[in-house]
């Protein structure tokens, strides 16, 4: 990690410096508005909702599902993870969606499906930023 | 639609298209000097002058400072909507809402890029604290090729799409491609072709992929009453709309759909007062071949689910009964980067039949509709050679 890390390494800004920070601590967390109640991700000041200041951090259990995924065959170059390997759109148990990898299971279409339950895990690619990472849940 | 809108029903033409003098691996041109070759064609297409023009859009960064400067006009009425690939089809939408408010009178829209090349090309956009790069770079993902495999994958599982049903697309699309002497790729075409051409990013084989080329385009919009005053018959606006739901594809607001394409399809139709059956001809957006197929469905030629089906058995080839992207498509023809304004100019040489070897019978009516950003932004735009 730290030095070696070759990808692209996330640059947090004053608004999603807390979702870095509490990756870095092993928790993922998620947006939730006390006005309209939407949960959302990524991070923003104000409920993209309704626009209401009264926003609140949430951590998620960090259970999941697969909503849909692609395999890149063509990464970026110097991109650390090889090719191919899975990008999914992950749904939480609580509602919002985000982006992340998918790890320990074959980058192979037959593989995977839609839907497929998956829960969090966390990689270290420098001393401030970790990544959220997700994997098929062993619970069922 | 408000009653307004519809007023606007048939008030602008286009009167006027054009590409740069060459299309394809340009190195030889930059970028500014690609909308310049457009901007003459389509003006003298048009039958105007220079001086003539009083208003420019155009799209890409810098562009709406820059495309003036290069082509030494000194406009009165701006546009620099970028919104991706869709962008000169929304041009048309706010030429049109410019003209009729007496804010302009000539409108011309141009784009160029050094797509392949790269002469002259701004910088890559996003910087290491952008959302983009913090949500979705990190993920190693690959722009468009990566970005619109997620609502593919979804709708697959949904509907039962397949990749055979889009390698339909590609192959009809050659089949096009043929019969156009400006086609880059002209060769042609099998679904096993498709197929067994090398994975970019599943569910996309490079097949599946639109070309990267260099190239410009560029059309003259006016008002109904001069456009019947210049030498080619005009094609009218019977109807536009618009719509953007996202900017990071990780925000769309569903997978198994195209939400902004449903939305722009029916102010679009709602305006023109058109119907499905009136359409002669369809320029659909082909940055990867599923996306003229979720263009079907949002645009109501078939309902949700149904569009893979649709284009089975070569139905929107040459000789089928839905003739589709008759100029050979970003996939086949021309694919600069920001496509959207070669829907238009295949469209209005349809209409006015100067097509050739690929002229659609009889075409009267047309719909050009993209796709901006990642399944992001989307416009629709209803033309006809009668209002």
């Amino acid at each position: 990690m730290a030095d070696t890390y070759t990808g692209p390494i996330p640059k947090p800004t004053p608004e999603t410096q807390p979702f870095w920070d509490a990756a870095r601590q092993r928790r993922l967390v998620f947006q939730a508005c006390d006005d309209c109640g939407t949960r959302y991700f990524y991070p923003r000041p104000l409920c993209p909702a309704c626009l209401s200041r009264a926003v609140r951090w949430i951590d998620a259990s960090g259970r999941a599902r697969l909503h849909t995924f692609v395999i890149n065959h063509r990464p970026p170059r110097n991109y650390p993870v090889p090719a191919p390997f899975v990008i999914g759109i992950v749904e939480l148990e609580e509602g919002p969606r985000m982006m992340s990898h998918i790890v320990g299971v074959a980058p192979d279409p037959q593989a995977l499906r839609c839907d497929l339950p998956l829960e969090v895990v966390f990689e270290d690619i420098t001393a401030e930023i970790t990544l959220p990472k997700f994997r098929p849940r062993t619970d069922g | 639609m408000s009653a307004d809108a519809r007023q606007l029903r048939g008030r602008v033409a286009i009167v006027g298209v054009g590409e740069s003098d060459e299309l394809g691996r340009l190195p030889h041109k930059s970028a500014l000097a690609l909308h310049m070759e457009a901007a003459h064609n389509a003006l003298a297409d048009a039958g105007l002058q220079k001086r003539d023009v009083d208003a420019v859009f155009t799209s890409g960064r810098n562009m709406a400072n820059d495309v003036p400067e290069y082509l030494g006009i000194r406009p009165r009425f701006i546009g620099g909507t970028q919104v991706g690939g869709c962008s000169f089809i929304l041009h048309v939408e706010h030429a049109m809402a410019a003209i009729q408010a007496g804010l302009c009178e000539v409108a011309l829209i141009t784009h160029g890029e050094s797509g392949y090349s790269r002469i002259a090309m701004p910088a890559p956009r996003w910087g290491d604290d952008s959302t983009n790069s913090q949500f979705e770079g990190v993920w190693g993902t690959a722009g468009p090729s990566t970005g619109y495999g997620f609502l593919t994958t979804r709708h697959m599982h949904e509907y039962g799409t397949t990749k055979a049903q889009m390698a339909e697309v590609a192959v009809a699309t050659r089949k096009w491609a043929a019969l156009n002497p400006k086609a880059f790729a002209r060769d042609p075409l099998t679904i096993d072709d498709v197929l067994n051409s090398r994975l970019i990013a599943w569910p996309f084989n490079l097949l599946d992929c639109c070309l990267v080329t260099d190239g410009g385009g560029a059309c003259v919009v006016t008002s109904a009453a001069r456009a019947r005053d210049l030498p080619k018959p005009p094609v009218y606006v019977l109807g536009s709309g618009e719509c953007a739901t996202h900017q990071m594809v990780s925000q769309m607001p569903s997978f198994d759909r195209w939400d902004a394409a449903e939305e722009s399809g029916a102010r679009a139709f709602a305006m023109s007062g058109a119907r499905h059956a009136d359409i002669d001809l369809a320029m659909f957006y082909d940055a990867f071949t599923i996306v003229p197929i979720l263009a079907l469905e949002a645009l109501g030629f078939c309902k949700r689910g149904e569009g893979g089906p649709f284009v089975s058995g070569q139905r929107t080839a040459p000789g089928g009964d839905f003739p589709m992207n008759t100029n050979g498509g970003g996939l086949s023809y021309t694919h600069t980067g920001m496509y959207g304004i070669f829907t238009i100019i295949e469209a209005v040489r349809q209409l006015r039949g100067e097509c050739g070897a690929r002229q659609v019978a009889d075409a009267r009516t047309a719909v050009c509709h993209g796709t901006g950003g990642v399944w992001s932004a989307a416009a629709t735009m209803i033309v006809s050679t009668e209002t």
